[in-house]
């Protein structure tokens, strides 16, 4: 740096500058640092589970993880078959999405396009409000409440079944998918609407057939992001489906899905370099890949909407 | 109107008829969802307070868990989910801002900073349980923390980085661009104008954004019971703050502790009727906890933004 | 224009020092010329502040100011003018190193700062360094949202100055030259964001004053303001003219014709012609320069 300032206390003043200057590089340093917790995360989580998985595949061949049909990894004669906890997390994510893309659509097309300005005010915080609801309390609202209103319509419903947890997934992820597809009919240029009604077409119309065509990718985005949610979900179902693996895609039956497996085996005292503590390691590495296809894709759609406006 | 003669007008005029009724039908269908949707959740949160309603009482405060649902409270949970908080927020909060300072107001824009912020939304993404997973193999085994109020703490500063780098980053993006501008064109340098400026100006959206996040952080069950947190826990950690000197101490940072959802959770997985009871006052307090959280977070938000508007 | 004749800052220092007073008895086209003349002459013998030499620049690879060759004289204020986009507001912004806050920028040639003889573009000067030498005032008005008192001190803070009373001096200065003290001096603790668009520009202009710059840029900074305040700012840079070194980029160009000792049009990121304002808006040399004043286009 050469100098420019000049005269009496421009030393002082070049001095401080270099102080300055030196401040602002150790501060970009320990930012920098900050930033790469993100990074250093995702890798630790992957190293952990690959590696946890790593002694596990070694005694159970991928072959059997995938194709075998039970998973009993705290019998005598322990079996390792994914199939039965994939089943279960099939079947309760279904039955939510059945609930939250509905409601979901239809609470982001009405607050989008014919909800006034006040009720979208006051709705939308309310729905974030949702969202923070602690999981374990939807748990509780989905054994002791909804499992008991259902056996009432359905006889024979077990106390653990698929269907009510599912149903109250679906209910709690409703704001999410609410919101993000508000907020992809939200960005789709007024100028759009504009011209459909200057042809004549009710608001109605506009809404189905300019709106939610042109915010289409954004809406996929959202069922996606929401199937990756509720295929992580873990205290509802843990609460309420029951913790016995079964390879059924019958929702009034109980199941355990991976999530809720991991939770089981956690709750005992597995001893550290028992397969079945490996076994967590295993689940949780399929119930990763799953959500984060899910999520990639989810975010693909997100920014290619962006882009489209 | 005065065209709104003969039979072709007469007919499109039916015809629009026909049409606004989809609109008036819709408008029906969306409020029937929304306050459906709205009216279940409430129903279920009445329902929980008043399943819970027999045990609020000091008492339920002030008691160990116990083999009698009666005598049974909640006072370790609730002395381990404070100091777990204040372990997440002490490590989330310089973190989270730090990174978000970084990612806004420094980073280049090159394939680099794409992988940061490519990390940072799909953080955002990964279900909590996984995190409980990393935080089992690397603090409670690699780090040795053992089942310790550190190890929770920093599993769920892990959880929230991605709501407070993200909220924080909105939170600074809200800051003009001729402010900034103004600042550089005094001679300040980069952090100056951040540390003077930007920042000062965005604390009310950095404040809600962690609030948000300490809110999620406080009910998260599965990654807690991952890490092998007990419900039973009959004494409490030792006290952060003591009479004498140093008067500060860290060894409760090692402490065995249990939170408010595991202690529900454990409540709710018992046959006994008796302990569903405990389980609802126990997540009646629960959402209070966060509702009021969210509601601290929103009212915040809506104060900074009458205080200074651009 | 009434308000000639009572105002005093109207008229340079320079008036007393040479004896040319103007003749405030006869009617208001001599008033005029008078002043014209010394403002003139006094021009002409300004030493020479800054100079531009073959400067470029580009935002990546676009071309945005053509080797530009100009002269800002000390103490005298300088308009460039010229249509959207020529290029005036970048040229404005080399001054103070903006640009730096931009990836992708890049300078060739020379802008020296006399009479230190320093390149203010060169790549081993401090941007900062600059810019406590160098002022700056936006297009639109930008106050902190700060007390008046610590918008106007923030420059002073910056560059390390740590005596509350001397601070305090500072501040009731640069307040007293924009013209503001009298509207904020009971206030000084109420937020920069209280005051009218006009009373903020002014803050804006007090808070580029306190650090004593030796040169003031300004960037079109009356566009988001009315005609009474866009009044006062100008009538205020007339009066700043006496401590400081002004270049001016506006829109509008009487406003050009009423506050500059000189004019440069630009067009299309070159230098097309540059005078004293009374030769350009009166006898300019080139065509476009012609066009451009008349109307014909921009």
């Amino acid at each position: 740096m050469s100098d420019i300032t000049s005269g009496p206390g421009a030393a002082a003043i070049r001095q401080r500058l270099r102080v300055r200057r030196a401040r602002d590089r150790v501060i970009e340093a320990v930012l920098l640092a900050s930033a790469l917790v993100a990074v250093v995360t995702t890798i630790s989580i992957v190293y952990i589970l690959v590696s946890e998985s790593v002694p596990f595949f070694k005694t159970v061949s991928l072959a059997d993880f995938f194709t075998d049909t039970m998973w009993t990894p705290m019998f005598a004669e322990p079996r390792f078959g994914i199939l039965p906890l994939l089943a279960g997390t099939l079947v309760t994510t279904m039955v939510a999405l059945c609930v939250a893309i509905p409601c979901g659509t239809i609470i982001a097309i009405y607050l989008s396009e014919f909800a006034p300005h006040k009720l979208r005010e006051i709705i939308k915080p309310v729905l974030e409000l949702l969202g923070a609801v602690p999981t374990v309390v939807y748990g509780y609202f989905a054994l002791m409440v909804v499992t008991p209103l259902l056996q009432k319509f359905i006889p024979g419903l077990p106390g653990f079944n698929m269907l009510s947890p599912g149903l109250v997934i679906g209910l709690m992820i409703i704001p999410y998918v609410a919101s993000v597809s508000e907020d992809a009919m939200r960005a789709v240029p007024n100028y759009m609407r504009e011209g459909s009604y200057a042809m004549g077409a009710t608001r109605f119309q506009t809404a189905t057939r300019v709106v939610v065509p042109g915010a289409l990718s954004g809406i996929a985005a959202a069922y996606i992001l929401g199937i990756s949610r509720a295929v992580g979900e873990t205290m509802v179902v843990a609460v309420a489906a029951g913790l016995q693996p079964n390879l059924t895609f019958n929702p009034l039956e109980s199941a355990a899905t991976i999530t809720a497996f991991i939770v089981q085996v956690s709750l005992g005292d597995l001893p550290h370099d028992s397969i079945g503590y490996q076994s967590i390691f295993a689940a949780g590495l399929v119930l990763m890949v799953t959500t984060l296809i899910f999520n990639i894709a989810g975010f693909a759609l997100t920014r290619r909407f962006r882009e489209e406006y | 109107m005065a065209a709104a003669t003969g039979v072709v007008s007469e007919q499109l005029r039916r015809d629009v008829q026909r049409r606004k009724l989809f609109d008036q039908l819709f408008v029906l269908l969306g409020m029937t969802v929304m306050f459906a949707a709205l009216a279940t959740l409430a129903i279920l949160f009445l329902d929980l307070v008043r399943d819970g309603a027999a045990r609020f009482g000091w008492d339920f405060f002030t008691s160990f868990p116990s083999r009698n649902a009666q005598r049974a409270g909640i006072l370790s949970a609730w002395v381990g989910t404070s100091l777990v908080m204040l372990v997440t927020v002490a490590v989330a909060m310089p973190i989270g801002v730090a990174a978000a300072i970084y990612l806004e107001e420094y980073a280049p824009k090159n394939w680099f900073t794409a992988v940061i912020e490519i990390n940072v939304t799909n953080l955002a993404g990964v279900p909590s349980i996984i995190y409980g997973l990393l935080a089992l193999g690397l603090f409670v085994y690699q780090f040795n923390l053992g089942h310790s109020i550190a190890a929770a703490g920093l599993t769920l500063s892990l959880l929230i980085l991605p709501i407070v780098i993200v909220a924080t980053r909105e939170a600074l993006r809200a800051v003009p661009r001729s402010i900034r501008e103004a600042a550089y064109a005094l001679g300040a340098t980069h952090w100056e104008v951040t540390a003077h400026h930007v920042l000062p100006y965005s604390t009310g959206g950095i404040l809600t954004g962690m609030i948000i996040g300490l809110s999620r952080a406080i009910g998260e069950t599965a990654p807690i019971i991952t890490i092998g947190a007990l419900a039973f826990i009959a004494f409490l950690p030792t006290p952060p703050l003591s009479a004498e000197f140093p008067y500060v101490n860290f060894t409760w940072l090692s402490d065995p502790f249990t939170v408010m959802p595991i202690q529900m959770f454990n409540w709710v997985s018992r046959p006994d009727p008796e302990f569903q009871v405990n389980a609802a006052a126990a997540g009646a307090i629960l959402l209070g906890m966060t509702l009021l959280m969210n509601g601290i977070a929103i009212y915040v938000r809506y104060r900074y933004r009458k205080k200074i508007n651009w | 224009m009434q308000s000639e004749a009572e105002s005093a800052p109207f008229m340079p220092a320079t008036d007393v020092d040479t004896g040319i007073l103007p003749i405030r008895e006869s009617g208001r086209g001599a008033l005029q010329i008078s002043i014209d003349e010394t403002r003139r002459s006094a021009a002409q013998n300004a030493p020479i502040k800054a100079r531009a030499t073959d400067l470029n620049f580009y935002y990546g690879d676009f071309k945005a100011l053509k080797s530009l060759n100009i002269e800002m004289r000390e103490k005298q204020v300088t308009a460039l003018i010229g249509p959207s986009g020529c290029g005036k507001s970048t040229f404005l912004r080399c001054f103070n190193r903006m640009h730096d806050l931009t990836p992708g920028t890049r300078y060739e040639g020379s802008i020296t700062l006399f009479p230190d003889n320093i390149d203010l573009v060169a790549r081993n000067v401090d941007p900062i360094e600059v810019r406590m030498r160098i002022g700056m005032v936006f297009q639109k008005p930008n106050p902190f949202p700060k007390s008046i008192f610590e918008n106007v001190a923030y420059g002073l803070r910056v560059s390390g100055m740590r005596s509350r009373v001397r601070i305090e001096e500072e501040v009731e200065k640069a307040l007293r030259n924009s013209a503001l003290w009298d509207e904020v001096k009971d206030r000084l603790d109420s937020s920069g964001l209280s005051l009218s668009g006009g009373q903020q520009q002014r803050l804006c202009i007090a808070r580029a004053l306190a650090t004593n710059p030796e040169i003031l840029l300004f960037d079109e900074p009356t566009s988001a303001l009315d005609p009474i305040a866009t009044a006062r700012i100008e009538e205020l840079i007339a009066t700043l003219r006496e401590q400081v070194t002004v270049i001016i980029v506006t829109h509008n160009m009487q406003q050009a014709a009423r506050v500059s000792d000189y004019t440069a049009f630009m067009y299309l990121g070159e230098l097309i012609e540059f005078d004293q304002t009374s030769t350009i808006f009166t006898n300019p040399s080139k065509k476009a320069t012609e066009d451009y004043i008349t109307g014909r286009y921009g």
